[in-house]
């Protein structure tokens, strides 16, 4: 399989695999991580999640859009550090407001149906993150990059 | 939890903790065979250690470093050899160490003992283990018991266990370990009898040999045989052999010893014992209901058995497993002496005088077809070396992995490739080949008139006697323009030696051993004051051995390299030939056969396709962070240079970091150049390494795919220490 279509499908199954990511914005330079539930596009091009806008994350990220996310697989036992396939995603964060908002949600919520009622009040924002590029770690140190090309 | 119980109470429910041997035992003594004392350790002892220690997870990193199958048979070895250390580095917990304690010191007072391994998949029908795990005999005292009840334990992550468990489809990870410790019955005979004949199946057989039978279960000392009728119980054949040795316990442990001339003369079983060692090994078929392969022993007239087991042989005959072939990847001090001298006194003269005799004929006043046979004898002579050298060669760098062991079982050091300190400096040939290139290239750095001429190509010109050395070098070993020491002229452009000299004689020297030291007499020192007497002698001659071993894994391909030169200067006459005559109809005609022979032998082009960025694709794949063994300690960075073909060689700058599948020892003079090494082939003692380690340079191998993802001008940074590759640098 070539490196490309293996790491892809690495980070997919482990996309599939999981509901929560640690996201990381920042306000003048502090870094700040916050947890959110993620839902990423088949393309690996885009990563959506929900936040209200009157929290910290949503500010720092308005200020400046250059976020980062982790997702990984670990489940608190010893065997992560050699079971565990993490990965980071670095990109560029922004509301979505547009005509395509309300397929995104729904499939957003395909994904997480607990939210609904959350992801659809007034004062909650829908964001999506413009993925510029994938660190997949693995046997936990074997690092690989995906960058999307423009 | 019970970490230790009597065989006396094992229960029919407990094979899993008391393992194959220990359960085999219990279920012999429950019967009213007469087997000596015995505790089992439980599995869930060994659970529990692992557990505590941390050792489960650092066992479980050390197998997922990289996928399993990518391993090649030394990094699975070394990768055996790291965890068996971290066995030996680290004591049992008090809890256990305790109960072990308390049970053990209680049930043998200080009575010597047999500390066996008792998997508990052992013995079953379909796999057996036997020899994959170890088993020490005669171990006395209550520190020395445990210690080798740690060691035991170890052996479950050995090679030969890793490879079999995983040809098997074992989950390794799952694996466990019981022991049996048993009181040592020292026979003045003992045996092995199997219930039904691999071979017939109306028959059995017995084999025996004075003394302890760990020589004939290890296959060191070839016993007498008797073949047997299974109905009748009588004896069909008997073959007795030339009895020279016996295996006999001595202070701490068993030794090999000739045998005494009495003894030699007398079959160690007399009809009738081994007519009632058949009788007991029917009765225990009876009794568990399959053909056994009983091992047992007579101590003053009384039959004791040590283990019996169902005949697996008869099971795996066409299931085709390897596991003789893993076994035979550990050869002991005794075969490796002899194969030793066969290739020092022997194999080694045998290639030099095959060189220099083909060295001494004129391939320039041949025929074309005197030419033609030439080539195929000299492929034929090749070919033979190169079977000659997987066959006797590549088997003795075992020295090196027994050494390795013995010292880290004496010096529990944190490192487990310390040992390999007391090995380097013994006068390799590729290093002396490096040296006098330094020599050469120290001479341009301090003559510039020297080193003006020979930037400008006008090496005619240069110092007579210069030129002097520089063909002695090349009469040595070759122009550096071929993959083989000793060819010449294999490039076009025949300056690949003054490149490379040039290129050292621009930076200061860089002399083998910045690390080496004097750290080497200090291990050795200590090494050696750990034994006293005759086992100081045997010391000394395992580290002679193993410097043998060390020296020749280098030099044997040196000198199959200088035959396989004498191929290639053949072949490069005849494409010389081929190449000057053009088309003419007579030229053409003679020129057929030569083109026939090199068609018939020129198999050697290989493939090889490094990434190259794939346009229009929505994702560009980069390597980052690329995981092998540590082989060589040390951090460096510098810019990569890949190593696809010989030819690359003379591309060679200072301060690069080489990259190529694997370091061969033609290509090692670039070596004094490098910031560090990395190769795809893997193991802490193959070439590379060891050559890496002489120039005290970072080194990783086993990359899988390194010359593919790695191109030449990339930044790397080689941690020698972690066994990392870092690609690129640290912008996103």
């Amino acid at each position: 399989m070539p490196k490309t279509d293996e790491v892809q499908k690495l980070i997919l199954d482990l996309f599939t695999s999981q509901n929560l990511a640690v996201l990381c914005t920042h306000r003048e330079g502090q870094p700040y991580a916050s947890l959110i539930a993620f839902l990423a596009s088949d393309d690996l091009k885009n990563i959506f999640f929900v936040t209200p806008k009157t929290t910290r994350k949503f500010a720092n990220l308005s200020v400046d859009s250059r976020v980062a996310l982790l997702i990984n697989s670990s489940t608190n036992d010893v065997s992560d550090f050699h079971q565990a396939v993490s990965v980071t995603v670095v990109g560029r964060a922004a509301e979505i407001s547009g005509p395509d908002r309300t397929e995104i949600l729904n499939q957003y919520l395909g994904r997480h149906p607990h939210l609904e009622e959350f992801a659809k009040s007034p004062t909650c924002a829908l964001v999506g993150i413009a993925a510029k590029s994938y660190y997949l770690v693995k046997n936990f140190q074997r690092v690989m990059e995906l960058h999307i090309n423009e | 939890m019970k970490w230790v119980i009597s065989a006396s109470e094992v229960e029919p429910s407990d094979r899993p903790r008391v393992g194959g041997k220990g359960f085999a035992l219990a279920r012999l003594s429950a019967g009213g065979f007469s087997v000596p004392q015995t505790l089992c350790v439980t599995s869930q002892a060994y659970q529990e250690y692992v557990a505590q220690t941390g050792l489960r997870e650092r066992i479980s990193l050390e197998l997922h470093r990289k996928e399993f199958k990518e391993m090649r048979w030394e990094e699975i070895w070394d990768c055996a050899t790291r965890i068996r250390n971290m066995f030996l580095t680290k004591t049992m917990p008090s809890e256990i160490e305790t109960a072990l304690r308390e049970t053990i010191e209680r049930r043998f007072k200080n009575r010597p003992v047999v500390v066996r391994s008792s998997a508990p998949e052992e013995d079953d029908k379909t796999a057996s283990f036997a020899g994959l795990h170890e088993s020490y005999l005669n171990i006395q005292g209550i520190e020395a018991i445990l210690e080798h009840v740690r060691k035991v334990w170890a052996s479950l992550w050995s090679d030969a266990a890793l490879l079999y468990r995983q040809e098997i489809g074992l989950d390794i990870e799952r694996s466990s370990m019981a022991v049996v410790i048993q009181e040592i019955v020292v026979g003045e005979c003992s045996g092995v009898a199997f219930t039904c004949s691999p071979n017939n199946d109306q028959q059995g057989v017995i084999e025996s040999v004075h003394g302890l039978n760990q020589g004939l279960v290890d296959g060191v000392i070839e016993p007498d045989r008797w073949v047997l009728d299974r109905r009748k119980r009588t004896i069909l054949d008997y073959t007795p052999v030339s009895r020279k040795y016996w295996m006999i316990p001595v202070n701490d442990g068993i030794q090999m010893t000739a045998l005494p001339d009495e003894l030699a003369q007398k079959p160690p079983l007399d009809d009738r014992s081994a007519r009632s060692v058949f009788e007991m090994a029917m009765r225990l078929e009876q009794y568990f209901g399959a053909p056994q392969d009983v091992e047992w022993t007579f101590r003053n007239d009384r039959l004791y058995l040590l283990q019996s087991r169902p005949i697996t042989t008869l099971a795996s005959a066409d299931s085709n497993d390897q596991r003789s072939w893993y076994l035979s990847l550990h050869r002991s001090f005794e075969n490796l002496k002899g194969l030793r001298q066969k290739i020092e006194e022997e194999l080694i003269p045998a290639m030099i005088a095959v060189s220099d005799q083909l060295s001494a004929a004129d391939l320039k006043n041949l025929s074309d077809s005197q030419l033609a046979k030439e080539i195929r004898k000299r492929w034929e002579i090749n070919h033979k070396w190169v079977n000659i050298y997987w066959e006797e060669f590549i088997p003795f760098a075992h020295g090196v992995r027994l050494f390795g062991q013995v010292y880290n079982d004496v010096m529990h050091p944190e490192d487990p490739y310390e040992f390999v300190d007391l090995l380097t400096d013994t006068g390799m040939a590729s290093l002396a080949r490096n040296q006098m290139l330094e020599d050469l290239a120290d001479r341009i750095r301090n003559n510039r008139q020297l080193a003006k001429q020979i930037k400008n190509g006008d090496v005619p010109a240069a110092d007579p006697v210069f030129l002097a050395d520089v063909e002695t070098f090349i009469q040595r070993f070759g122009d550096l323009s071929c993959a083989m020491t000793g060819g010449t002229q294999c490039l076009e452009d025949s300056g690949p030696l003054f490149k490379i000299l040039l290129e050292m004689a621009n930076h200061p020297p860089s002399a083998p051993g910045k690390r080496k030291s004097q750290k080497a007499a200090e291990f050795k020192k200590r090494f050696l004051s750990c034994f006293e007497g005759g086992k100081r002698k045997q010391a000394e001659e395992l580290l002679d051995l193993a410097r043998a071993s060390y020296r020749l894994r280098d030099d044997d391909n040196i000198y199959l390299g200088k035959i396989e030169a004498r191929l290639l200067e053949a072949v490069q006459e005849a494409r010389r030939r081929i190449e000057g005559r053009g088309s003419e109809e007579e030229g053409a005609a003679v020129s057929g056969e030569l083109k026939n022979v090199l068609d018939d032998l020129d198999h050697r082009s290989k493939e090889r396709s490094p990434y190259q960025k794939q346009p229009d694709q929505p994702f560009e794949f980069r390597p980052r962070q690329l995981i092998g063994q540590p082989a060589g300690p040390g951090l460096a960075r510098g810019k990569a240079r890949v190593i696809e073909q010989h030819s690359d060689l003379p591309d060679f700058n200072h301060g690069e970091v080489l990259v190529c599948d694997a370091v061969d020892p033609n290509m090692t003079f670039v070596v004094p150049l490098a910031a560090a090494v990395v190769e795809r082939r893997g193991g802490m003692l193959i070439h590379g390494a060891i050559i890496a380690r002489e120039y005290g340079l970072p080194c990783v191998t086993g990359i899988p795919d390194a010359t593919a993802l790695i191109q030449t001008g990339d930044q790397v940074t080689v941690d020698g220490y972690l066994g990392i590759v870092t690609v690129g640098t640290e912008e996103l």
